[in-house]
């Protein structure tokens, strides 16, 4: 089992929100579509799912062209960022709505309800209705209520967007899991690289209407094809600084330079983009490989152990991730460091040419 | 902190009390002393206690008239709540033409009470109006004047015309607010379009529906000008609901005693009515602030 986007397209208002994409995602994966917001996440779902029309390109299920093929007609179920349940049934009767419309017998859907219900720890609350329960709860039996139709194909739209972070983190620890019970095709949209490196499984990175790599999670998290990607696999985004390269050397704008390896120094010579995530900038200690900097600090960011700065530095503006509580002064210099090790080139076409040899990740993504 | 003791704060009070005591209070105070006083001419009145009030409820009068306005307003209800749904869902969803057919929506509901009266009294009369002549030229007796059928189906026609819009209108709100993922959902369950219609429509438009019955009822509940335009509340008693009923016994027979128990009756009748609908909403509130 397969589903096989070959150069489908969407256009609408003449506005282009797919430009053509070739995907496959194959039976019993993880599928995580990362992107921002308006990237064409939901747009590449529609389509997936048959409730938009692609402008150009077909749809293969399997070997089997369903491009044309009406969404009531396909065998998918989808989860979306509201709780959509049916306001006037509980939730033994939504979870068992899609099974009375597939005709199956009384004693069937009862065993498949009090399955979902198990699964998904809703066993309790089977008789209340939806505005009963928690957010949470309506979402889970969302979930129970797409996977009981036991479908090839499950789309999940930003499940968990409008949940507050504690049951986000609750549902998604059991997403895997639900996903190994099922064996389908799980799609999962998220503005997230965090939610996207957890689930694990195959990343699709979208910007602007576009596939922009296709891969295994951590492969296209540790070696991102382009500038793009890189931003779009980091949060915060990428920092990024032109560079000189000139033999075993790279020179920084402010006149700094470092030694490269040997791999990376029989590169051609010319112009570079160095770029490097946020947990990288480190507060300087005096390491003797490492490069450091001067940066003005424009904002600081507190969360519970870390601390984001917001800096200048060579005409960029960068941002770090610092372990431990800070409090600087806005406008303060700050001396940073950088570790070279941790630095992915790009050529002037935005591509990678080398990412950094990886060591166990620190904390952050 | 103590409290710092300011009387200029009833100042600031007193308009309104001046207000509501002129608007309100004072009226509604005179109405009740009628209620309990005969009256003669020049200005003499003599204190009967509750004997009007007796003698209302024990006359035929006043349950025939509160008979006929429950049978109405359970007519307009039946016809207009439907109708508006209906209305409300084979409207255009968005567009000029959705903005074209709100606008058409509304130019009812501009319509002064009398004017609505007017023109369904003049496009249904047999001799000049339009409506009446093709009917009575089509062989099809009809006559508002005379028939007492006629005469409701003329009314509950210009209060459908009236007033069918504000339930459309009302319900078009409720389903715009249902949103997108709810219908996608129902298609990918291949839900027929009853389904959708009884799970998911009905039951996100309940809140607008509540308002737009308990809306309609009041005011069908009090309706006056539309039949006193039409007949004066005939044929014979057949359009007397109670506002009119009430209307002819304070000015046409000048009982003003009477009329000022009927009216305080009636404002108790109005009053508990509205008195269910608060309950009703803050319920309803309270559900959809779960959701």
């Amino acid at each position: 089992m397969s589903l096989r986007l070959h150069g489908v397209s969407k256009i609408s208002n003449g506005e282009t929100h797919i430009y053509p994409t070739d995907l496959e995602l194959q039976k019993g994966t993880m599928n995580v579509l990362l992107g921002p917001t308006s990237s064409g996440k939901t747009s590449l779902m529609r389509l997936m799912a048959g409730l938009d029309k692609p402008d150009t390109g077909k749809v293969f299920w399997e070997s089997e062209d369903v491009t044309k093929k009406r969404v009531q007609d396909r065998d998918i179920a989808m989860v979306y960022q509201q709780f959509v349940n049916y306001p006037s049934m509980t939730v033994y009767d939504n979870i068992a709505s899609p099974l009375k419309l597939q005709k199956k017998s009384a004693a069937e859907i009862d065993a498949k309800v009090q399955e979902m219900a198990e699964l998904l720890k809703l066993t309790s609350i089977l008789d209340s209705k939806p505005n009963e329960i928690s957010g949470g709860q309506q979402q889970r039996c969302a979930m129970a209520r797409a996977l009981a139709k036991d479908v090839g194909l499950v789309l999940m739209d930003e499940p968990l967007a409008n949940l507050d972070y504690k049951l986000r983190e609750e549902l998604r620890l059991e997403i895997p899991r639900l996903f190994e019970a099922s064996g389908s095709i799980f799609v999962y949209a998220t503005t997230e690289p965090e939610e996207a490196l957890l689930l694990g499984g195959n990343t699709a990175t979208l910007w602007n209407g576009r596939v922009t790599q296709y891969g295994k999670a951590m492969d296209v998290y540790r070696n991102p094809v382009d500038e793009t990607t890189a931003r779009v696999y980091s949060d915060p985004p990428m920092n990024f600084v032109s560079v000189q390269k000139d033999g075993a050397v790279v020179h920084f704008p402010d006149g700094q330079s470092t030694k490269l390896n040997d791999e990376l120094a029989r590169l051609p010579n010319g112009e570079y983009r160095a770029g490097f995530r946020a947990h990288h900038l480190e507060m300087s200690d005096g390491q003797s490989d490492a490069i450091e900097f001067a940066a003005k600090l424009i904002v600081t960011e507190l969360t519970g152990s870390d601390t984001y700065i917001h800096v200048n530095a060579m005409d960029e503006r960068w941002i770090g991730l610092i372990p431990g509580l800070h409090t600087f002064e806005v406008g303060e210099v700050l001396k940073i460091s950088l570790n070279p090790k941790n630095i992915f080139f790009f050529d002037k076409d935005e591509q990678l040419v080398a990412s950094p040899n990886h060591e166990p990740e620190k904390s952050g993504v | 902190m103590e409290k710092t003791v300011n009387q200029r704060a009833w100042l600031l009070v007193l308009p309104v009390l001046v207000l509501v005591a002129f608007s309100s209070i004072i009226p509604m105070m005179t109405v009740v002393n009628y209620s309990f006083q005969d009256s003669f001419g020049e200005n003499i009145f003599f204190w009967v206690g509750l004997e009007w009030y007796q003698e209302l409820l024990r006359s035929e009068r006043l349950w025939d008239a509160l008979g006929r306005q429950l049978l109405f307003s359970f007519i307009i209800l039946m016809i207009e709540i439907p109708l508006g749904i209906l209305v409300a869902l084979s409207m255009p969803k968005k567009g000029i033409s959705a903005s074209i057919c709100l606008v058409l929506m509304s130019l009812p509901l501009l319509i002064p009470y009398n004017v609505v009266g007017t023109i369904w009294q003049v496009f249904g009369r047999a001799d000049i109006g339009l409506l009446g002549r093709i009917l009575s030229d089509l062989g099809i007796s009809y006559n508002y004047s005379q028939n007492a059928f006629d005469a409701w189906v003329t009314v509950i026609i210009m209060d459908v015309w009236h007033w069918t819009s504000l339930v459309a209108l009302l319900a078009y709100a409720g389903l715009r607010s249902i949103p997108k993922p709810y219908y996608q959902a129902a298609m990918i369950d291949q839900a027929s379009r009853w389904s959708v219609f009884r799970y998911i429509e009905l039951p996100k438009m309940r809140g607008v529906l509540m308002i737009a019955i308990l809306l309609r009822f009041m005011d069908s509940f009090m309706i006056y000008t539309e039949p006193f335009v039409l007949t004066g509340g005939g044929p014979g008693n057949a359009t007397t609901f109670l506002s009119i009923d009430l209307v002819k016994m304070a000015l046409g027979q000048f009982d003003l005693g009477p009329a000022a128990a009927f009216s305080l009756m009636y404002f108790l009748v109005i009053l508990l009515i509205s008195y269910v609908f608060y309950t009703v909403m803050i319920t309803i509130d309270k559900d959809e602030a779960k959701q």
